[in-house]
Parts: C-alpha cells; sequence; structure tokens
C-alpha cells in the first residue's frame, strides 16, 4: 500500500492504495464519485477525462500514486453551487447526450478545449478536438452544437460585450 | 418550454433526465456499491473449440481474498439449466430448430473464444485476476470453424451434437414457384453477391452486474445492464431455475446505451445472481471493453446472393434470395429471429414486388454469439434492396431516384409477399423531400467542381422501410416467438395531482422520462415536472417487455394512453359527483373538468385529491383513489420509412472517403418530441456510417478474436461527420392511437447503402465490399485509374 494525498474537487484527500490502482479506480471506488465513468480499457474512449492541475487527463492513463499532490477536478466539481456550469447547461439545451455515459468526459474535454483554443470554436476545430471522445448515441451532432454553445457561453462578459 | 409548463406533443422539450447525467449523479451498475460484496472475475477460453480436460481450482482457492471459485460443475450440480434462445424457427422440412445447449459456464466444451470457464470472486478484482491466473485449465485443442461460407461443409468440425452440418435451421420465406415464373419472363436480372460485416454493438457502458441473495427472505436481487429487466427474471426463473420469479427482483438502473445487446440473458449475470447465494456475499462483475468484444452479442454476419428480375422498364418482377447467417457458436436469446422473420419480412422494401422467395441456412460458428443489433435483421435487408436496386438502376441506365419511383408502393394498405401488411405510407413524398433538401439536380455541377480538385464525388439514395412494435402477440406467437409483444403501463395520480407513471418500457438513452411525461403532461393538463417516469424495476412495475425494436413509442407509449382513458374516465365519474352533474355532461379539457356549457368546474388535482379523500362520491359505486394500468397489444407492425441521401468524396491518392452532406427525410408518423427523435435519427446514421465504412468484427483463421479493442475496431468518431440534415414527412401510422411508427433504428438501417451505394456512384464499380476501409476504397480507386490511362 501506498500513501497518497491530493486535492479533489477543492477538498483534500488522503488514502493507502495499491501502487497499481488507477486515478479512475481511486476516484470511483475510493472516493465514491461516479460520475467519472469507465468505458474501455485501452485509453481510447474518454468516458474518464477529468483535470489534473488544470489540464485534461484520461484518469485511466495515469495511476493514483502519479496524482499524489495534484488538484482534480471531475464533473462533480464543475458546479458546487449547485447550478449548472455553462458547459453542462449547454449539454441539457441543445441535447447533447443520450444514454448519459459518455457525457462527463465529453464536458470535461469541452472545458479543456475552451481552456486551450478560446471561446470562439468552429465546428471543424470542435470535431477535430473531440477526437479522444467516443459517443455511440448521438452521432456527436449535438455534441459538437453543445460544445460550441458552451464554450460561447464561457466568455468572459467583457469579450461577450466587445 | 420549461418544466412548470404543460408540454404540448411536438413540442421539443428538454430532457428531464440530464440534470444528473450532466452533474455525474447518474446511477450506472457499475456506480452502485452493496455492503459487503465480492467481485467476479471470469475465466475465458484462450481458444475457439477446446474440450476442457480438467479444471483445477484448489491453487486459485488459497490465493489472497478468494470467496469462490466456481465451475460449470457446481453450476449443473444446483440443478440450473443453460441460457435459451426463446424464438423457435421451423425448417423447410418441418423440423425445429437443432438448438445446442448454452450452459452459463462450460462444462465439458468450449466453443469461442471468450467462453465461460470459471469464475472467481475475490475480496478485489485485483484479487479475483491474480487468482484467475492461478487456476490451472487443461484443454484439448480442437478444430475450429470461425467462418460462416465454409461452417456447412463437408469434413468442417462439429460445434454441437445437436446440429448436424453445423446448421440449426434452414428456413424459408415466399412463393418459389411464383419468383421462378418470374424470372422466366424477365428482360433482365440483376444479380448481387453481399457480405453484411459482423459488428460489434459497443454501448459506452459496458455490461455488469451485482448478484445480491438475502437468506432471510431467500429471495435474490439482481441489479443488472438490462434493456428488459423482466425478460430476464423471467427467463431467469422459468428457464434457467435460478429462484421463482416471486423470489427474484431484476433492477436495470441507469443503463449507458444498448443497441439491442443489452436485450439478451447473458452468462456474467446469471452467474453473479446465483454465486451470491453461493458464496453469501453479494456478487459484482464489471465487463471490460476487452470482454465485451469478446462476448457480448454480435450483430449481422451475412453472406447473401440476391437475384432480381425486373422487366425493360425497370419494373421488378420478382426477388430471390439466399442468405447464410452465423449464429456464432451459441443461440442467443432471440437470435433465430434476427435473420428470419426480421429480415425476409421487409425484403420488398418500399416496392410493390409481385414474388419474393429467400431462403435462411442459420449456422453455429466458433465464434461469439450473433443476436439483434440495432435494426436487427431490418438493415440486412435494406441492404440487399437498396444495394440490388441501385445496381439494377445503373444496369439499366435507368436513374436511381427514377428506378425508386417506378416501382414503389403508392396504396395502402398494401400485402406483400412476404407477411407484412403495410399500412401507411407516401414514399414518393420522402424521395421528393430528400432530394430537394439534398439538391440533387444540382449534383453534377457539384461532381464536376470536385473532380477538378482531384476528387471523386458521389451520391447515394436508401429507401429503407422497418417494421417496428412487433406484434399483435398472437400472430408473432404463431411464428414461434417464446413472449408476448404487448406493453404495460399504470398511471398513478397522487391525492396533490402529481403522478407518476410506470412502465414496462426501458429507457437507456432515449429519453421516456421526458416523452412519456410530455404525453402526460399533454393529455392531463398538468405541468411536466409533476409528472415522474419508473420503470427498470420489477418490484415497482408489474411486468413489460422492455425496450428494442424502436417498440417504446408505438406500444409503451400506446399502454399509457389507455392507462390515461382509463383514469380520465373515473376522474370525470368522481367529479360529476362533485359538481352535482351527469358524468355525460363532464367535459376534460386542458387539465380542467367542467359541466359543459357552464362556468363550473375542477381542476384535475382538485379531482384527484378527492379521489383519495373520498367524501363526495359513493364508494359503493365508485372505489377511492385514482390509479389506472393497461396493457395494450398492437394490432399491427408499424412501418417507418423513410429516404436518406449520401453524398461523399473520396481521395484517389489515399482512399480517404469523406461524408460532405447527408439528408435524412424520415416518416415516423406523430412525432411526440422532435428533439428526441431527431437525435435518435442521428446516432443511428452514426453507427450505420460506421458498418459502411469502419466497423467490422474479425477473426483469424483458428477463431481468434483480431478486433478486441478500439485500437483494432474503428469506432465513428465527432470528426468523420458532417452535421447531419434532417427532415419529418408524416403518415399516421393507423393502428396506434397516437399515430406513432418509431424511430430507434431508422438511421443505422438507412445509412449502410446510402453510403455504399454513394462509393459506387463516385467509383463506378458496384464491386465494394462493407466496411469500404481506404484501403479498398484506394485499391478501386487506383484501378479506375489505371483502366482510365489505358482506354
Amino acid at each position: 500500500m501506498t500513501h497518497v494525498s491530493m486535492t479533489v474537487n477543492g477538498r483534500a484527500v488522503s488514502a493507502d492504495v495499491e501502487p497499481r490502482m488507477l486515478l479512475v479506480q481511486f476516484l470511483r471506488e475510493k472516493l465514491l464519485l461516479t460520475g467519472t465513468h469507465v468505458g474501455c480499457d485501452t485509453s481510447q474512449c474518454g468516458a474518464c477525462v477529468v483535470q489534473v492541475d488544470g489540464a485534461a487527463v484520461k484518469s485511466c492513463t495515469l495511476l493514483a500514486v502519479q496524482a499524489d499532490g495534484c488538484a482534480v477536478l471531475t464533473i462533480e466539481g464543475l458546479a458546487p453551487s449547485g447550478a449548472l456550469h455553462p458547459m453542462q447547461e449547454a449539454f441539457r439545451e441543445h441535447h447533447g447526450l443520450q444514454c448519459g455515459f459518455c457525457t462527463p468526459g465529453m464536458i470535461m474535454t469541452a472545458m479543456d478545449m475552451v481552456a486551450r483554443l478560446g471561446p470562439d470554436l468552429d465546428e471543424a476545430t470542435i470535431r477535430e478536438n473531440l477526437d479522444g471522445n467516443l459517443c455511440r448515441c448521438t452521432g456527436y451532432h449535438n455534441i459538437v452544437k453543445a460544445v460550441a454553445a458552451g464554450a460561447r457561453a464561457m466568455a468572459p462578459a467583457s469579450a461577450a460585450a466587445e | 418550454m420549461n418544466a412548470s409548463t404543460v408540454t404540448p406533443i411536438g413540442a421539443p422539450v428538454r430532457r428531464k433526465e440530464d440534470k444528473r447525467f450532466i452533474t455525474g449523479k447518474g446511477r450506472y451498475t457499475d456506480d452502485l456499491s452493496r455492503p459487503g460484496q465480492a467481485h467476479a472475475y471470469f475465466l475465458r477460453s484462450p481458444y475457439a473449440h477446446a474440450r476442457i480436460r480438467t479444471i483445477d481450482t484448489a491453487a486459485a482457492a488459497e490465493m489472497p481474498g478468494v470467496v469462490g471459485v466456481l465451475t460449470g460443475r457446481d453450476l449443473a450440480q444446483d440443478g440450473l439449466g443453460g441460457l435459451i434462445c426463446g424464438w423457435m424457427i421451423n425448417s423447410k422440412d418441418g423440423s425445429p430448430m437443432r438448438a445446442g445447449a448454452h450452459p452459463a459456464l462450460a462444462v465439458d466444451t468450449v466453443r469461442y473464444v471468450g467462453d465461460h470457464v470459471a469464475v472467481v470472486i475475490a475480496e478485489t478484482l485485483n484479487l479475483a485476476k491474480d487468482a484467475a491466473a492461478a487456476l490451472a485449465v487443461e484443454y484439448e485443442v480442437l478444430p475450429a470453424v470461425p467462418d460462416l461460407a465454409v461452417a456447412q461443409a463437408q469434413g468442417a468440425a462439429q460445434i454441437h451434437e445437436a446440429a448436424p452440418n453445423n446448421t440449426v435451421f434452414e428456413w424459408e420465406l415466399g412463393d418459389r414457384a411464383a419468383v421462378e415464373a418470374a424470372f422466366a419472363q424477365a428482360a433482365h436480372v440483376t444479380e448481387i453477391d453481399i457480405v453484411n460485416n459482423r459488428l460489434a454493438p459497443n454501448p459506452m457502458e459496458p455490461r455488469a452486474a451485482i448478484g445480491e441473495y438475502d437468506a432471510g427472505d431467500e429471495a435474490y436481487t439482481l441489479w443488472t445492464t438490462s434493456q428488459n429487466p423482466h425478460v430476464a427474471r423471467l427467463v431467469l426463473s422459468a428457464f434457467v431455475g435460478l429462484a421463482p420469479e416471486n423470489k427474484l427482483r431484476v433492477i436495470a438502473p441507469d443503463v449507458g446505451g444498448g443497441f439491442g445487446s443489452k436485450i439478451f440473458i447473458y452468462a456474467e449475470e446469471t452467474v453473479c445472481a446465483w454465486a451470491a447465494k453461493k458464496v453469501g456475499r453479494p456478487v459484482k462483475w464489471t465487463c471490460e471493453r476487452g470482454e465485451a468484444f469478446l462476448c457480448d452479442a454480435h450483430g449481422r454476419d451475412h453472406v447473401t446472393k440476391g437475384r432480381l428480375a425486373l422487366d425493360a422498364q425497370g419494373k421488378i418482377l420478382g426477388f430471390q434470395v439466399k442468405t447464410i447467417a452465423n449464429m456464432g457458436a451459441y443461440l442467443s436469446t432471440f437470435a433465430s429471429c434476427v435473420p428470419t422473420y426480421l429480415y425476409a419480412t421487409l425484403l420488398s422494401g418500399q416496392y410493390a414486388i409481385p414474388a419474393i422467395y429467400c431462403e435462411v441456412d442459420a449456422v453455429y460458428t466458433n465464434t461469439a454469439p450473433v443476436d439483434a443489433y440495432r435494426g436487427a435483421g431490418r438493415p440486412e435487408a435494406t441492404f440487399l434492396v437498396e444495394r440490388i436496386v441501385d445496381k439494377a438502376a445503373r444496369e439499366l441506365g435507368i436513374d436511381p431516384a427514377e428506378m425508386r419511383r417506378r416501382n414503389f408502393i403508392t396504396a395502402f394498405p398494401h400485402q406483400t409477399p412476404v407477411i407484412m401488411c403495410y399500412d401507411a405510407g407516401d414514399y414518393a413524398a420522402s424521395l421528393d423531400k430528400a432530394l430537394e433538401m439534398a439538391d440533387y439536380a444540382g449534383f453534377p455541377a457539384r461532381r464536376a467542381e470536385a473532380e477538378r480538385r482531384g476528387k471523386l464525388r458521389g451520391i447515394g439514395l436508401s429507401n429503407y422501410i422497418e417494421a417496428c412494435g412487433i406484434a399483435p402477440s398472437a400472430a408473432v406467437g404463431s411464428l414461434g416467438a417464446g413472449v408476448g409483444l404487448w406493453e404495460s403501463a399504470e398511471v398513478r395520480v397522487n391525492p396533490t395531482g402529481n403522478v407518476e407513471v410506470l412502465t414496462g418500457s426501458h429507457s437507456h438513452g432515449q429519453g421516456h422520462e421526458t416523452t412519456f411525461a410530455q404525453l402526460v403532461s399533454a393529455r392531463l393538463g398538468i405541468p411536466i415536472d409533476q409528472v415522474t417516469v419508473i420503470h427498470g424495476d420489477t418490484d415497482k412495475v408489474q411486468f413489460g417487455m422492455g425496450t428494442y425494436g424502436s417498440r417504446s413509442g408505438a406500444v409503451g407509449m400506446s399502454a399509457i394512453v389507455k392507462a390515461l382513458d382509463k383514469v380520465e374516465a373515473k376522474a370525470k365519474k368522481i367529479a360529476a359527483h362533485i359538481l352535482e352533474a351527469s358524468e355525460g355532461d363532464i367535459e376534460f379539457k386542458d387539465g380542467r373538468f367542467s359541466v359543459a356549457g357552464t362556468d363550473r368546474g375542477l381542476a384535475f388535482a382538485e379531482v384527484a385529491l378527492n379521489a383519495y379523500v373520498a367524501h363526495k362520491f359513493p364508494t359503493s359505486e365508485i372505489e377511492p383513489g385514482l390509479k389506472e394500468g393497461a396493457f395494450y397489444d398492437p394490432t399491427n407492425f408499424t412501418f417507418p420509412a423513410g429516404c436518406h441521401v449520401c453524398e461523399l468524396e473520396v481521395d484517389p491518392e489515399t482512399g480517404t472517403t469523406e461524408i460532405v452532406n447527408w439528408i435524412a427525410v424520415d416518416d415516423f408518423g406523430t412525432v411526440i418530441n422532435p428533439m428526441i427523435v431527431e437525435g435518435q435519427v442521428h446516432g443511428g446514421i452514426a453507427q450505420g456510417v460506421g458498418q459502411a465504412l469502419m466497423e467490422r468484427v474479425a477473426y483469424d483463421g483458428e477463431g481468434q478474436l483480431v478486433t478486441g479493442s478500439y485500437m483494432d475496431y474503428q469506432m465513428p468518431r465527432a470528426e468523420d461527420f458532417p452535421a447531419f440534415k434532417v427532415g419529418m414527412t408524416e403518415t399516421r401510422c393507423p393502428s396506434n392511437p397516437l399515430g406513432m411508427k418509431g424511430c430507434g433504428e431508422a438511421g443505422a438501417i438507412a445509412a449502410p447503402p446510402a453510403v455504399i451505394n454513394a462509393l459506387a456512384d463516385a467509383l463506378g464499380t458496384q464491386d465494394i465490399s462493407m466496411p469500404a476501409t481506404p484501403a479498398k476504397v484506394w485499391a478501386i480507386a487506383q484501378a479506375r485509374v489505371t483502366r482510365q490511362a489505358a482506354e
């Protein structure tokens, strides 16, 4: 067993874990944050995307011990006040989900897209940057619309007013 | 349209269920944990065909944290039966299908890579895996038959003793003599050979199960990723013999997609439930994606030869089909109906074809079982019909759109030669609208422009038809179904006027919590947030048939309508007493019961409260309370149909295919929520394009699965598609109260032939198989360049 400590959704957590425990297992099994999903075993589907120190990471690709000392943000931490984050709201408004299983990963990837590329995302850019996230329900059509709308809604008020 | 308003039918109401999914609060099976649960790991066969000589469990049982190691012999000793196939098919000679035994854990033989050899249950999944590595299994490897094309050949290894020549059935439908007569007078015959590629369904949520046994109540609970928990309970109770239905609760909580693959009753959930009693602990299993590729039921996998007889004007005279359908190593729950009654009955397509004859041989192979996958038989039928009609058009020099128009069924009802009686449709209307949206007339100019850029541009049509809401029950029973295909609903009005709807349908992405609530909101005139939809728990919903085959609108919602009719009728009786009017004078509109021609009335909630208070009506005549149930059995299938148009460009230098435009015009009858319906169409198209261009489950010659992960099996991604353009036409379905037809599978049915027809158009050849990968397309494109250079 190895001791790990990290901040998850703003809360300091620590636990003794098997060295082979993945970050996603740590989140789901130790912290009961089951919003982060596991859809494959080869780091392709993106259902497990979370933010680690501000960058999107597939949490099935990282050992829990590798996240020692890091700040992790999961889907549960996006809108702690209970209100929806603009990106969550955009997925609801544009029917960007059906079964909902890939959705947390999609939203976390979309957040990262905005952080990296800004709020003004065109369709081709969104489609290219969703390469690491699989959805079997939506044909991606409404996910693309949701990401574009969510990104716009995340624009700083000053930028939106310009 | 928000939650506090009444939501009319036809409004794009935002989904009620979304809040929990977008905030990470969904409750999928793997998200659940039971106190004291242990974890199961299945040891799977590494061979496609082998005899199990011995299984030595001693070392594994001694490994740290191991709670139990169980094999097929333990299962047999406890008297549990095998898994079943619930649809009997008879061969041409009248003999019943020859099904081999299907034990949940292998007893002495394994028949595909991934077949279940033993289960190890331990304190953690990792410890279970560690212990599984210590299991000693001695196999005698047998010759394997992974390829359906040679499964019936002389000398092929025999997979089940019960099925000589690996043949499950040799079935036929239609009139052979009439078809032969049609060919005798044909001016032209078009022939086509088709391989309908094997697909892995790949819902993003892998399957999972938790079995629990309460020794005090002597009762089981099974949480499982199921599209139809009641059917699972029935099968586990009546056939597997796990427990009587009243001692077995099956719960399908949030389910992350199914596409058919979660209809079936699999080995793993059966074993988890049984093992929970055996080891005295809740037993949890979650499928890894690699295991899902190995053992989730696959879809399609046909080899077909089609022949079309035509007159000189392109009018179809007869259609002859011979298909070999791969069943895999065992008959899965509904495997036998997919290549028969869900396939050959749709071979008339949208066309008036006087004579059709189809033969289907179903064969065992040493591969994973094959069963229903989105569309289930109907995509295979549509692919064949739409490919051969397109090919015929090109051979006869008739425009493909015109060819279709000449053969459309135009009068309804229309009895086809293959059982189905189409009740309503307007196929020309969908075609016209699709051609207009696609600017079909402008295509030659776009092709010329693409050619200047070095690209080969093609356009392809697909005029699909499907049959949904499989019913009536007596009719499907006469065709071999082991179950009825009705649906149930219960509408519970609470004293304060809000409503719970219990449905036998199950939502795993389809948005029932919204659409069903929308229907109730519109009918009762109450805000949609006062309606809660409950499904997926056999302790709450008495019985139901679940969700598949696009049945939940046409059948499930019809049952709700029937229950609402009863609620309204009773509420009117109660209102009449309170308002001191005759029952016949009570009108119900916009959520208000009123006395006709007066301003006297009561809100729905007031009547609801009075129903429970029961002070103001004679309870000797009217029972207190307001709760009604209904079972609805349809009188016919429903027949959604439409036209999809695919326009694409091929880069002859790389073989890549880019879809540049997609038009879908569908006739689903009445649409309750167009936002959700369009979403279903989008997803279906993506799966259909996946089949056409990317996806294929492949086994090597020894039956090893080659495509066992997302690194080998190409899933469609966002970049593979343009934005889809979706349009609708509408002819009401006459056989159900809402006029609905079903929309869940249309895209997956329509898309593959649209893509391949477009590729055929672009490449100038009909010889294109699915998936049309860049390697294949590049070879065809290069051959074309070489040919043109030589000319």
